[in-house]
């Protein structure tokens, strides 16, 4: 047992001494805050932009729709003409929309033109076609002898407050929250295997590279040194994420203080969630900042932070191991290539079945997912949030124990015979072989 | 005599391969014991299964009179044929990590590090990192750290290698110095001179199995031929190397300078030199009159002919 501290602490010291590591947990958070920095920036820009876009509305009736807005003026040049208007409009406006003098009402929505010097976004178009549309309508409406204020009074709009039937209120935002957290703790376990198993292998390689291992397990028991190896990446692993996120808290704080809360808007969390969901949540958000508190507090808490841990811990050791294997079985990086792709299989499948799970959580695909124990680590905790039967999480728990317990003891017995054999490329029928020895 | 360590029928295979078959050996108390033979006749094996990196698949080992169990690595010390350190390591930090792993206390690792370092005047290595050291310099920290925890039992897998002759000797002399403290020393390597300079006991192996083994002189008398190197004087030399043929089986050698005849003859196995030396005694005048011993190579190459 104390041979096994002081070989965590070594492995320990040795990744954070690193200067590669140094470098990676020191200026990551500064990275990351400047990109956020840099994007709020540029939409701020983009929406403080105003367009005048000039019109010739030859059916005289159509003009009280250019009502100057925010973002957008209009310029009526009617009185030009439409070729003298078109010049114009190429120099000075961002774009001119020309409507003919219609045949009937009929007619009028047939011929309108919109020029532009660059093709205008689809929202610019939509927004103004919208209005037009409206306007024509209301025209033909009242063509037609309808009151239109008794229309107006007779528009109903439909909300669903929506309830369990257990009596818990739930909402859309709570959708997207339950998406965003099991999203943020599925793929925080993904990344955090690839970097950390990865750096397992690594250290592995290396002292094979040195030839100092066969001086190590004359002192202690190969399975204890790969145990060390493991553990002593992961707390590395941990420390840096709790640097990130202290220092890149420590950052936005600054950057609130400084140039006020909006520069902040995307959230700190916006490191794991992608930025279109955290937008999505911060606009809703607003509207009803109290009710999204009390969707947190339904959140399952509790169960999501302990099956965190047992999912965390288990993902982690159960893939570590095999790439403490993988290792084992080479003699440089290179020749990793054929046992990295089996690995990254299942890892990546995970995270594209987890997509579906956020469509619909308690799908087959997403169930035996959540149960297979090489993607449960990742796919459980997405489902995790939406409320998952208490037996299949303790289903998954025991196939996840049980499958860590075979694929320790199968990639110890490799490691042990692996690290001592030099100069051969191992094939998958050599590896069977090991494990006999 | 007590033996430090005992290896009794030890097997150990692998898939179809047999490394081991059968293997007994007994090092006794505070002595040199060679392990030698080919490539590949399963020496490391052997060494390997003594430091418990791997099990037997079957047979006993006994350290000291006690069966061998994990606590025993404490009181081995084992410098492997490939071997290494780690390049991004400052030395003395590496050291004491190493002499933790053999169950010494920080404090006390630090203490006997400082009196290795001094002794080897290396103690400004103490902050270098083992990339920084040339291979010969990371070969002597090597040893230090192989000898550190002062073992009962200490085995060396060509200890030599990678060292000038002057480190070389300033190693050999060391491990000399360790026997003469108590321990006892296996010593596996293909340089036989350095057999021939250290070793008491030697056994041999070939292709997995045993050969020989015991005290390299008995060995020696075992191996003798009843062979005898003679440089003889006389008028007609000719004459009497055909008289001498006829009676002896005889070779003429030509390193013998100073003589008029050089030869070597070897008697049959029951018959003792007092004869010959009369015989030639009366024909001419000896200079020179020596039983050959075969040298450890001459064993080592024999023995393993023989074994084919």
């Amino acid at each position: 047992m104390n041979k096994l501290k002081l070989i965590i602490k070594r492995e320990f010291l040795a990744k954070v001494k690193n200067k590669s590591f140094i470098i990676l947990t020191l200026l990551s958070p500064v990275l990351m805050v400047g990109l956020i920095m840099l994007i709020v920036f540029l939409s701020q820009k983009n929406s403080e932009e105003i367009r005048t876009i000039a019109y010739i509305d030859e059916s005289e009736i159509l003009a009280s729709v250019f009502q100057n807005t925010e973002h957008t003026k209009y310029i009526n040049l009617t009185k030009l003409g439409i070729e003298e208007a078109k010049n114009k409009s190429s120099e000075f406006y961002y774009g001119l929309i020309y409507i003919p003098k219609p045949d009937s009402l009929e007619q009028l929505s047939k011929g309108i033109t919109f020029f532009t010097q660059d093709s205008p976004s689809l929202s610019l178009i939509g927004g103004i076609e919208n209005k037009l549309e409206n306007k024509i309508r209301n025209l033909k409406l009242e063509q037609l002898n309808f009151d239109l204020e008794k229309l107006k009074s007779a528009e109903t709009d439909v909300d669903f407050n929506t309830e369990n039937f257990s009596g818990e209120k739930s909402s859309k935002i709570g959708g997207i929250l339950k998406m965003a957290t099991g999203g943020a703790f599925g793929y925080l376990i993904f990344m955090f295997i690839i970097i950390y198993g990865t750096s397992v292998m690594r250290s592995v390689i290396e002292e094979k590279t040195s030839r100092i291992i066969e001086v190590i397990v004359s002192s202690v028991k190969p399975f204890q040194l790969m145990l060390g190896k493991i553990f002593g990446n992961a707390l590395a692993g941990v420390l840096q994420f709790i640097i990130w996120m202290i220092s890149a808290g420590f950052l936005l704080f600054v950057v609130t203080a400084i140039f006020g809360p909006e520069a902040t808007n995307m959230d700190s969390g916006g490191m794991q969630v992608a930025p279109e969901m955290m937008n999505q949540v911060q606009q809703s958000a607003n509207s009803d900042l109290e009710f999204v508190l009390s969707e947190v507090k339904n959140l399952p808490i509790i169960t999501m932070f302990f099956s965190f841990i047992i999912y965390f811990l288990g993902g982690y050791l159960i893939y570590s191991s095999i790439y403490a294997a993988i290792g084992a079985a080479v003699d440089s990086e290179t020749d990793t290539q054929q046992f990295m792709m089996p690995v990254l299989m299942p890892l990546i499948i995970a995270i594209y079945v987890g997509f579906s799970v956020i469509e619909n959580p308690h799908g087959p695909i997403a169930v035996s997912f959540s149960l297979f124990p090489l993607t449960s680590p990742i796919v459980m905790l997405m489902r995790i949030p939406f409320g998952v039967p208490w037996w299949q999480l303790l289903v998954s728990m025991l196939l996840l124990i049980v499958a860590f317990l075979g694929i320790v003891w199968f990639a110890a017995k490799i490691y042990r015979v692996g690290i001592l054999m030099y100069g051969k490329k191992p094939s998958y029928k050599e590896l069977y072989k090991w494990l006999k020895y | 005599m007590e033996n430090i360590l005992k290896v009794e029928n030890v097997c150990k295979n692998y898939g179809n391969f047999t490394a081991l078959n059968n293997v007994s050996i007994s090092v006794p108390k505070g002595s040199v014991f060679g392990l030698l033979g080919p490539n590949g006749a399963g020496k490391t094996s052997l060494i390997r299964i003594i430091n418990q990196i791997t099990l037997p698949d079957s047979g006993n080992i006994y350290l000291d009179g006690e069966k061998l169990l994990p606590k025993h690595v404490h009181q081995i010390g084992y410098l492997p044929e490939e071997r290494g350190l780690y390049k991004s390591m400052k030395v003395g930090e590496q050291a004491l990590y190493l002499a933790q792993l053999k169950g010494m206390s920080h404090a006390k690792a630090k203490k006997k590090l400082k009196y290795w370092f001094e002794k080897f005047e290396i103690s400004d290595w103490w902050n270098k990192k083992i990339q920084e050291l040339s291979k010969g310099m990371a070969q002597k920290v090597q040893f230090i750290v192989t000898v550190m925890h002062s073992p009962k039992l200490l085995i060396f897998d060509e200890p030599f290698s990678g060292f000038d002759p002057i480190n070389a000797n300033l190693i050999k002399d060391e491990i000399l110095k360790l026997r003469d403290e108590g321990a006892s020393i296996i010593f596996s390597t293909h340089r036989m001179e350095s057999v021939e300079e250290m070793c008491e006991y030697i056994a041999l192996i070939n292709k997995s199995n045993k050969i020989l083994d015991g005290k390299l002189s008995d060995i020696k008398t075992e191996f003798k031929e009843n062979k005898f190197a003679v440089g003889l004087q006389c008028e007609n030399s000719e004459g009497l190397y055909n008289e001498i043929k006829q009676k002896f089986s005889v070779e003429k050698s030509e390193n013998y300078n100073d003589a008029n005849l050089g030869i070597t003859i070897k008697l049959p196995q029951n018959e003792t030199s007092t004869n010959l030396i009369k015989f030639l005694n009366s024909k001419s005048q000896i200079t020179h009159f020596t039983e050959i011993i075969p040298n450890a190579n001459d064993i080592f190459l024999k023995a393993v002919a023989n074994n084919e």
